[in-house]
């Protein structure tokens, strides 16, 4: 064994303070974050109230807003955010690709060629007036979330299948696959809003626009069962993973089964992701930038990244939702148009300073 | 012990085999320097020896047991492999060398993981960069990480695959001597892929040649001829003497002939 230098061990301990000082900051800054959402809006809750309606004391109106409007939604974009943002930092490890995310492998463009099908080809739902989301009547929420579900996780099978059956494609050309498929999902989806009626095209763009508001509470038990499951896959390969980040000759040196741990991280990333999006629409950039924001606080080291991600992500969403809630309230913005507003300029700012890589430490 | 026996692969079911028969052995606390042409199969007989690369034939055993046979894990506690370019991982010196400890990781690192690791690091005169991203490192120091990675795994048999790559003349003397010191202290095995003839002669106990994907020639110093030089690599040359170490001096054709 070698001699122990107890200096050197110190400095790294107090190093790795640093890095679970970032998870705290950032879970506390959610919780503040979740509760802040909860009480912004046209019927604005002081926080003392939040407090007394969490623990059952509440008005009959603050039990209703809260319970019944606010809080499904923070929920929602609280576990989304942590799925889309954990899935994309372990995609960007795997693919050894910095942009990698659900969209890299088509996820997201199937999801919702599978609702445009929902919607169109089974009547899952139709708008009414172009000028109001309230409007839109998704009358058989099931049929499109199941399509939505059954075509973002076909791109995922697809892209294994592919894996599987040229076995030397490495990432880079999975990724290149999964843009194949996100462009066949694309035109798919052109050409059935081509041939739809008005009420249902209106219906179809308005969930391409992704919506926190419409979950009910037995789907966010569903997304936290699905958020468990997957941060405890995450977290029981975070050494594979960074092992992984050494390159995959170094990987396997050291004992990792790179192709098993490759094929089933993009397994449960891409069903997660599309489950995400099945559920609340297209979301973009959070599962994206997420992961890059934390990589500067945190480093590659997956440990922690993973789950700096997760909370990064259920943060960035529950601010955006907050925002577009709020910014000419009562108009509720779409969420995903604004993630994607917000979320550019974040990543070009990333950009510029050098935060975004396949690892700045 | 490491014996290598009858290793042969082929890239594809039905492509030349880029490795023959190869076979050699390596005592504790030997270095063997593995030479030949760009494209011998080189770097392909490291990653065999590893599994990185799937055997189609032979066996590769230490103190007797198949390594070939073994689980990964069981693998990289017995080998420790450093490839080309290793030196570009973004992760900080001491993260880098605690990932050699991950065959030895259950839930998380240990407190003796880290100790190791520091020890290491100390040992390797890296304690100035511990927190620093091992691709801002020099390569001298990046190669001297990879180093400290591969010896926390506390290998019986060490592969480099061109440790000394890119690194100034200086920083490659200190890498070879590193690496001969290291080996003979902990009583291991190494295996060098290299092309400087004369940093092999220097810092190698046995010399592999491959040529035509087999072993042309296996041995100590007496198998480091001219001829056999000038058969693999196609290029004349002298062995001359500076003091008691030898020297290879490249003998172009033309010089060659002027000579005779």
């Amino acid at each position: 064994m070698e001699q122990t230098h107890i200096p050197q061990l110190e400095k790294y301990e107090k190093f790795l303070f640093r890095r679970r000082l970032a998870l705290i900051v950032a879970a506390i800054a959610t919780v503040v974050a979740a509760l802040c959402s909860a009480g912004a809006g046209t019927l604005h809750f002081p926080f003392s109230e939040i407090l007394r309606t969490l623990l059952g004391k509440g008005t009959p109106q603050a039990n209703t807003v809260l319970f019944g409007i606010r809080l499904p939604r923070i929920a929602a974009g609280l576990l989304v955010g942590g799925l889309l943002a954990s899935s994309g930092a372990v995609m960007q490890c795997v693919l050894r690709n910095p942009l990698a995310s659900a969209s890299t492998l088509g996820v997201s463009q199937g999801a919702a060629f599978g609702a445009a099908i929902g919607i169109i080809v089974f009547g899952g739902g139709t708008v009414n007036s172009p000028s109001a989301a309230a409007a839109v009547t998704v009358s058989n929420p099931f049929t499109v979330t199941l399509c939505a579900f059954l075509f973002g996780s076909m791109s995922t099978f697809v892209v294994i299948a592919i894996s599987r059956f040229k076995k030397s494609i490495g990432p880079g050309g999975l990724v290149l696959a999964g843009t194949a498929l996100s462009s066949l999902f694309a035109g798919g989806s052109t050409l059935l809003q081509y041939f739809a009626d008005e009420t249902k095209l209106g219906a179809v763009v308005f969930w391409t626009f992704g919506d926190l508001g419409g979950s009910s509470w037995w789907e966010i038990g569903f997304l936290a069962a699905v958020f468990a499951a997957s941060m405890l896959f995450f977290l029981l390969n975070r050494w594979n993973y960074n092992a992984m980040e050494g390159g995959a000759d170094t990987a396997q040196s050291l004992g990792v089964n790179t192709r098993s741990v490759m094929l089933w991280s993009m397994v449960i990333c891409s069903l997660t992701a599309s489950i995400s999006v099945s559920f609340v629409g297209i979301i973009s950039f959070v599962g994206l930038i997420a992961p890059h924001i934390m990589r500067r606080f945190v480093g590659n080291d997956y440990r922690y990244l993973v789950p700096c991600s997760a909370v990064a992500g259920a943060l960035l969403l529950v601010l955006a939702d907050t925002f577009a809630r709020t910014v000419i309230a009562p108009v509720i913005l779409p969420i995903g148009a604004i993630t994607s507003f917000l979320g550019g300029p974040v990543f070009l700012m990333l950009l510029f300073k050098g935060g975004v890589g396949h690892g700045k430490d | 012990m490491v014996k290598i026996e009858h290793i042969t692969y082929a890239y594809r079911r039905g492509a030349g085999n880029v490795l023959e028969d190869v076979g050699f052995d390596i005592r504790p606390g030997e270095v063997v320097a593995i030479l030949g042409n760009n494209g011998a199969g080189k770097s392909t007989l490291l990653k065999c020896i590893d599994r990185i690369h799937p055997v189609t034939g032979g066996t590769v055993t230490i103190d007797g047991e198949n390594v070939l046979e073994m689980s990964g894990t069981a693998l990289a506690r017995r080998v420790a492999y450093v490839p080309q370019n290793a030196g570009a991982m973004q992760m900080t010196v001491f993260d880098a060398v605690l990932l050699g400890r991950k065959p030895y990781i259950q839930w998380d690192a240990t407190a003796r993981d880290r100790q190791m690791a520091s020890g290491i690091i100390h040992q390797m005169g890296l304690d100035a960069y511990i927190l620093r991203n091992v691709s801002e490192l020099s390569g001298g120091e990046a190669q001297k990480v990879m180093m400290a990675r591969a010896l926390v795994q506390e290998p019986r048999l060490l592969l480099l695959d061109e440790p000394t790559s890119n690194l100034d003349p200086r920083n490659q003397h200190d890498v070879m001597a590193l690496i001969r010191e290291e080996v003979r202290k902990r009583a291991i095995c190494a295996a060098i892929v290299i092309h400087d003839l004369n940093l092999a002669v220097r810092y190698c106990d046995k010399f592999l040649f491959l040529k035509n994907s087999s072993v042309y020639s296996y041995g100590g110093m007496e198998s480091m001829t001219p001829e056999t030089i000038e058969s693999v690599y196609h290029m004349p040359v002298q062995i001359v003497r500076c003091g008691a170490v030898p020297v290879i001096v490249p003998c172009p054709r033309e010089t060659a002939a002027a000579v005779q």
